[in-house]
């Protein structure tokens, strides 16, 4: 590099403007290519990001902190986002309310499907103990899930990333499980990939319909709430936090 | 947009003051979710104003994924240590979830269905 392109280089490493850059022109090559695969759920847009700026941060020598310096306000927005599901659910609310039985039994089995077959499938292959922990709040959205694993004993950051694959998993998978179950409902369709892959696979199940969308985004929100205040002490009653 | 965006963040700030406060164990966000539900609920409507702006905000949700994604380049060491453990414990919890919840749902709905129909 020459001097002066290394200086450049020194500047923008220093701001915030080549994180949040880099971040939304990788998301948009990485649906562009997921559009053009005719969305296929392969081609899922968060895996082709992600690989790709691993992989760039990693050969600029770029550490993940400098990174999040600018990516942190595509991060925040997680949050309005968040709040913003309220209005397909509202606009739902009549399904939702005759389904409530079915949505109801089916988040609690869910819920508890979730978070102790991927302790038992961990412990199973020798996983280790702080592993174990931070896969269990695995299905649930991203912030909800970090606090659980700080509160029982896993490790946040590595949650976080957890959570991430089990969405990117269930945003791919859902169309062949239920297909194979031959369940057609939009709302069957969505509520089960709310609980599993919380807003990965609400964003997946949005792009597919509406109705599938608002029902895993009220599958995300109850999902999240539900394991937050039962996980902990399903977990200190089963003597798995020693 | 600006007036709808503002009113995302307030109800995300006002679930964010609940958490704290109750000291609920659920995020701030997602009681503002509630919250935005509830207050829709009584209004009876949504204005166009937030509908479109929440759409825009919601078509790109994957997108808000992507730096905490990223994140898996701090711990590619534990990755590579326990990926066998790690890769089955995703793949079949996430399907065994998914089979589970739809199964119970069906189960739920046809149950229910049926009973409708005797009513």
């Amino acid at each position: 590099m020459s001097p002066q392109l290394n200086e450049i280089w020194v500047y923008l490493s220093a701001t915030p403007l080549l994180g949040l850059t880099i971040t939304l022109l990788a998301y948009q090559a990485a649906f562009w290519l997921y559009q053009r695969s005719g969305m296929n759920p392969l081609a899922n847009p968060v895996l082709i990001a992600v690989t790709f700026l691993v992989a760039l941060l990693m050969l600029t020598g770029t550490s993940y902190q400098t990174y999040f310096d600018g990516a942190q306000f595509v991060h925040f927005l997680l949050g309005p986002a968040t709040v913003a599901l309220a209005i397909p659910l509202y606009t739902q609310v009549k399904r939702v309310k005759a389904m409530l039985l079915p949505v109801l039994v089916g988040l609690l089995a869910g819920s508890l499907t979730a978070a102790f077959s991927a302790i038992a499938i961990a412990k199973l292959f020798g996983a280790s103990l702080p592993t174990q922990l931070s896969l269990a709040p695995k299905s649930v959205t991203t912030p909800i899930a970090m606090g659980i694993a700080e509160r029982i004993g896993g490790i946040p950051s590595l949650t976080a990333v957890l959570v991430i694959a089990t969405g990117i998993l269930g945003a791919v998978g859902g169309r062949y499980v239920f297909n194979a179950m031959r369940i057609h409902d939009p709302a069957i369709r969505g509520f089960p990939i709310g609980v599993a892959s919380h807003g990965i696979g609400t964003a997946r199940a949005f792009q597919v319909s509406e109705q599938s969308g608002a029902f895993a985004a009220l599958a995300m929100g109850l999902n999240g709430a539900l394991t937050a205040l039962l996980l902990p002490y399903l977990l200190s009653a089963s003597g798995s936090l020693g | 947009m600006l007036s709808a965006l503002t009113q995302l963040l307030i109800f995300q700030l006002i679930g964010e003051v609940f958490a704290r406060w109750l000291s609920l164990p659920v995020p701030g966000p997602v009681i503002g979710m509630l919250l935005l539900f509830a207050a829709l609920v009584v209004r009876g409507s949504v204005d166009k104003e937030l509908a479109s702006t929440s759409q825009t905000l919601l078509q790109h949700l994957s997108l808000l994924f992507v730096p905490a994604g990223t994140g898996v380049m701090l711990h590619l060491h534990r990755v590579a240590d326990e990926w066998v453990a790690l890769l089955f414990s995703l793949l079949v919890s996430t399907i065994a979830t998914l089979i589970v919840t739809a199964l119970v749902m069906k189960l739920c709905l046809g149950n229910s269905a049926k009973s409708g129909e005797s009513a």
